[in-house]
């Protein structure tokens, strides 16, 4: 198991509910890269605090799992690993959050250039009104690649990683609303990880199609974790206990205080044998 | 291919001082643009009260607001607005009885008693007489209804403030009937349908549920027609006649401030009085339509307020 | 139990009436729109011919054509289309992308919608003022051009914004989740699917812009010009302008060249603007977001 420094940093400093060892996607030459470190994370919508006291870690090269039941601020969380939060007026974030060691909040980030390194897949497929090519070449253009091999290249192999290629390899030029529901989101999918980038959190990105492009979706996520790490959050708890590594469970006890997260650890053993009497309330459908 | 983690870390804080700098470039021209309504609005304030300055000095206000004669080009020159005033407000006054029962009448036909290709139609309809220019109403009005008001009741000349006034309802009715067939369609059906369950007809809830609901947007509706009537030019300059002697009746020419603006500008020495007292009636319009579309505008906003809820 | 139903019946007849009522309304509403419409068609299209069209005014406007006064009406609403657009279009941007929700956003709001109802006529003092005489453009193009604009900038920045709002927000956050900045995902994401409402709206102010008299009456247009204008500080003539003075300043123009004209001027714009409004309507149904 590898540990980037940042981890070790946070960890030391952190009463960090993570104890046990999480499996790593398969080994990698590649020094890792793509974990976030989030301590006593808090978001706040004006006045009211929704989210308080977040210590987790997300390992590289692998999938994370947030569950817990919905308006428990599960997207929320997601949205601040890649500051979309800042988009909304009137937020604010508590806490660090820091992406291999580098602290996301800090002043002389620029969003913009965190967003390029993680990459977001939302809940209803969005592709934007132009051709499925121009899609997945957004983001590389945006970075301000322009030769037309290049981005052939990229794009190719961002729809093969999005396991979409042989279905729209021959009508690249074709409107990307002619694709069907699942297929759009596949495209989402490409789009966002043609701008390369180390994380790719999802919104419950399966959860507005049917059972069998719910299915390519997961098996594509199970190809990709080798590549980036994943963040996914998920009401389906038969879906993140298939697909996911490490799981998170959050919960908001009642709308006078703010959601927190119960318990985070290895989705293997979270699901057959959580630590908190909530986290298996949850699961077995006594809540939720 | 290792990748350090400073390497990392300039891949967050590199390239953005120029992308900022276009950014906000760009924020600043859009900002600029996005005040410029205010601006214009003020200046056209600003403007019209710096030309009417010399007349307000020489003249006086009051005495031109409150004199019954213009002959401004007499010895003496007299500059009294009472019968431009009087005559728009008279033209209006006729156009009001125009629009406000058949504009009311057709948005709740329209919208209460028809089906969705006749919305449609009607929406054509609709844009189509808000598209043909004032100046073709007015064509239309003295190829047509002067000598037919002539004829109609026995008159020496049609031009009176009746035809003006039947041309400008006409012209108002566009505005008044989209903005009240909005009001009305803003209406939940859930009060119609909970007015229809106690028993009433759909007539009784019309008038009984749907239009009081609408009122204020109708209202709006109207007092928007109202300012367009009163602002209107080139029709009513063609067919009132343009005397300016305070009226008795809609069977009179009158001369509305409006038109006497239109035709004596062309006459004017620049900066002279005359051409100050012009923009003094000016300045007199603004304020009389500012304050019908402020009135207007306030309606609507509460309105559309009260069904975000 | 008779009473009740007498009343019932009563309320039945009354519907009865008032449907027939306010039916009458949008017979007369649509009675008027076909009056107008057929009269210019009729007494307008013996007007009409190749010669009419491409030939200059002759006889003290008594005989002729209007190609000088067509050509005028496309050059001063090229030049307002040149200098509103870009500013309307920015402003709508403004309105619907950037202004936050405050104090200030309320009163630029209001300030369009009251920009929306000043007086044509207002509209030409203010541009006799300040563009012909303070700026000391003169009588000229550039001078009634300037005064259009603002009396359309209100019409533009409305259906700029009102088409912007129909772009759902999930293709701006999907842009910028990508790294696109603020005004990248407009550009390059939201204008181009707004596209359709923009131009549009656009055509429709522009040919609203087109049939104005009372703004260029005291800011450039000619009662006659016996050549084309050769720069924007020239005077010009123009078709609404035209017809007001055939109808009401010339005695004894020949009908068919007042009906000429005023057809000229209706079919360039209601038509044109008629066409525009059913394409945004045909192409609102056609993209379901």
């Amino acid at each position: 198991m590898v540990m980037s420094a940042a981890l070790e940093e946070v960890t030391m400093e952190a009463p960090l509910r993570l104890v046990e060892p999480v499996r790593i996607g398969a080994a990698s030459a590649e020094k890792v890269s793509g974990s976030f470190a989030l301590k006593d994370v808090s978001v706040a919508y004006g006045n009211e605090t929704v989210i308080a006291g977040v210590n987790m870690l997300v390992p590289s090269r692998a999938v994370t799992a947030l569950i817990g039941p919905s308006g428990c601020g599960k997207s929320t969380l997601l949205r601040c690993l890649n500051r979309m939060n800042d988009e909304i007026g009137n937020v604010r974030v508590g806490g660090a959050v820091t992406l291999d060691g580098l602290d996301i909040y800090q002043k002389s980030v620029d969003p913009v250039d965190l967003r390029m390194r993680v990459g977001q897949v939302f809940q209803r497929p969005n592709p934007f009104p132009m051709s499925i090519y121009d899609n997945v070449a957004f983001g590389p253009r945006t970075q301000g690649v322009r030769k037309r091999e290049e981005l052939d290249a990229i794009i190719e192999a961002a729809l093969r990683d999005a396991a979409l290629w042989d279905e729209v390899k021959n009508h690249l030029k074709k409107h990307a609303f002619e694709l069907s529901g699942g297929q759009q989101q596949r495209l989402c999918i490409a789009r966002a990880l043609a701008t390369k980038p180390e994380v790719l959190l999802m919104d419950e990105p399966a959860s507005a199609l049917d059972p069998i492009s719910t299915q390519q979706i997961e098996d594509t996520i199970a190809e990709l974790k080798d590549m980036v790490t994943i963040v996914i959050v998920t009401h389906n708890m038969q879906q993140a206990a298939r697909i996911s590594d490490q799981t998170a469970f959050m919960l908001r006890e009642s709308m006078d205080q703010p959601a927190h997260l119960v318990e985070v650890g290895e989705t293997k053993r979270l699901f057959t044998n959580p630590d908190d009497k909530r986290t298996e309330s949850y699961i077995t459908g006594r809540f939720g | 291919m290792t990748v350090t983690p400073t390497e990392k870390a300039g891949r967050l804080t590199g390239r953005t001082t120029r992308r900022r700098a276009a950014e906000a470039v760009i924020r600043t021209l859009i900002y600029t643009a996005g005040l410029l309504s205010i601006v214009i609005l003020l200046a056209i304030a600003v403007f019209l009260f710096v030309e009417a300055r010399k007349s307000i000095a020489e003249v006086g206000l009051g005495t031109m607001l409150s004199g019954t004669q213009w002959f401004p080009t007499g010895t003496p020159r007299i500059f009294g607005f009472l019968p431009l005033i009087i005559g728009s407000l008279m033209v209006t006054g006729v156009a009001l009885v125009v629009f406000v029962p058949v504009g009311i009448g057709a948005a709740v036909f329209i919208s209460e008693f028809s089906a969705g290709w006749f919305k449609e139609v009607m929406k054509s309809v609709i844009e189509f007489m808000a598209a043909v220019p004032s100046v073709v109403y007015g064509f239309l009005g003295v190829a047509v209804l002067i000598p037919w008001v002539k004829a109609t009741f026995g008159l020496t000349s049609g031009m009176t403030a009746l035809t003006g006034g039947l041309v400008l309802g006409v012209m108002s009715l566009p505005t008044v009937i989209s903005i009240s067939e909005d009001a009305l369609h803003a209406v939940p059906d859930a009060l119609r349908q909970g007015s229809l369950a106690l028993g009433n007809t759909r007539w009784q809830t019309i008038y009984k549920v749907v239009v009081p609901s609408a009122s204020s947007g109708i209202f709006a509706g109207v007092m928007l027609g109202l300012g367009r009537a009163i602002g209107e030019t080139m029709a009513v300059l063609m067919l009132t006649g343009n005397a300016a002697v305070i009226p008795t009746n809609v069977f009179e020419s009158v001369r509305t401030m409006t038109g006497t603006i239109a035709a004596e500008m062309g006459e004017v020495v620049f900066g002279g009085l005359h051409y100050s007292v012009l923009f003094s009636v000016g300045l007199v319009l603004f304020g009389i339509t500012f304050t019908i579309n402020l009135a207007a505008d306030l309606v609507l906003e509460r309105q559309r307020k009260r069904w975000r809820r | 139990m008779s009473d009740r139903n007498r009343r019932a019946r009563n309320a039945r007849t009354v519907e009865a009436v008032m449907k027939v009522v306010t039916g009458a309304c949008v017979a007369l509403v649509v009675g008027a729109a076909v009056l107008i419409l057929g009269k210019i068609v009729i007494s307008g299209i013996p007007g009409i011919s190749l010669e009419f069209l491409f030939s200059k005014p002759g006889m003290g406007m008594r005989a002729g054509g209007i190609f000088p006064i067509i050509v005028g009406t496309l050059m001063l609403v090229t030049l307002t289309a040149v200098l509103v657009l870009p500013l309307g279009i920015m402003a709508g941007i403004y309105l619907a992308e950037y202004a936050p929700k405050n104090i200030v956003t309320r009163i630029v709001r209001l300030s369009i919608a009251n920009m929306a109802g000043v007086p044509s006529i207002v509209y030409g003092l203010f541009g006799l003022a300040v563009f012909v005489l303070l700026m000391q453009f003169g009588k000229s193009l550039l001078a009634s051009a300037l005064t259009l604009t603002c009396l359309t900038l209100p019409v533009i920045i409305t259906s700029t914004e009102e088409a912007l709002r129909q772009i759902p927000s999930d293709l701006r956050q999907a842009a910028l989740a990508l790294g696109a900045t603020r005004w990248r995902a407009i550009y390059k994401v939201i204008l181009p699917a707004a596209a359709p409402g923009i131009v549009t709206g656009s055509i429709l102010g522009l040919s609203r812009a087109a049939g104005e008299t009372a703004p260029i009456l005291v800011t450039g247009a000619a009662f006659f010009l016996p050549r084309l204008p050769d720069s924007v500080f020239s005077q010009y003539m123009s078709l609404p302008y035209h017809l007001y003075v055939l109808a009401t300043q010339v005695p004894n123009v020949p009908p068919e060249i007042t009906w000429g004209t005023a057809f000229v001027l209706v079919a360039g714009v209601s038509i044109v603007s008629m066409i525009a409004g059913a394409w945004r309507s045909v192409q609102r149904r056609k993209v379901k977001w």
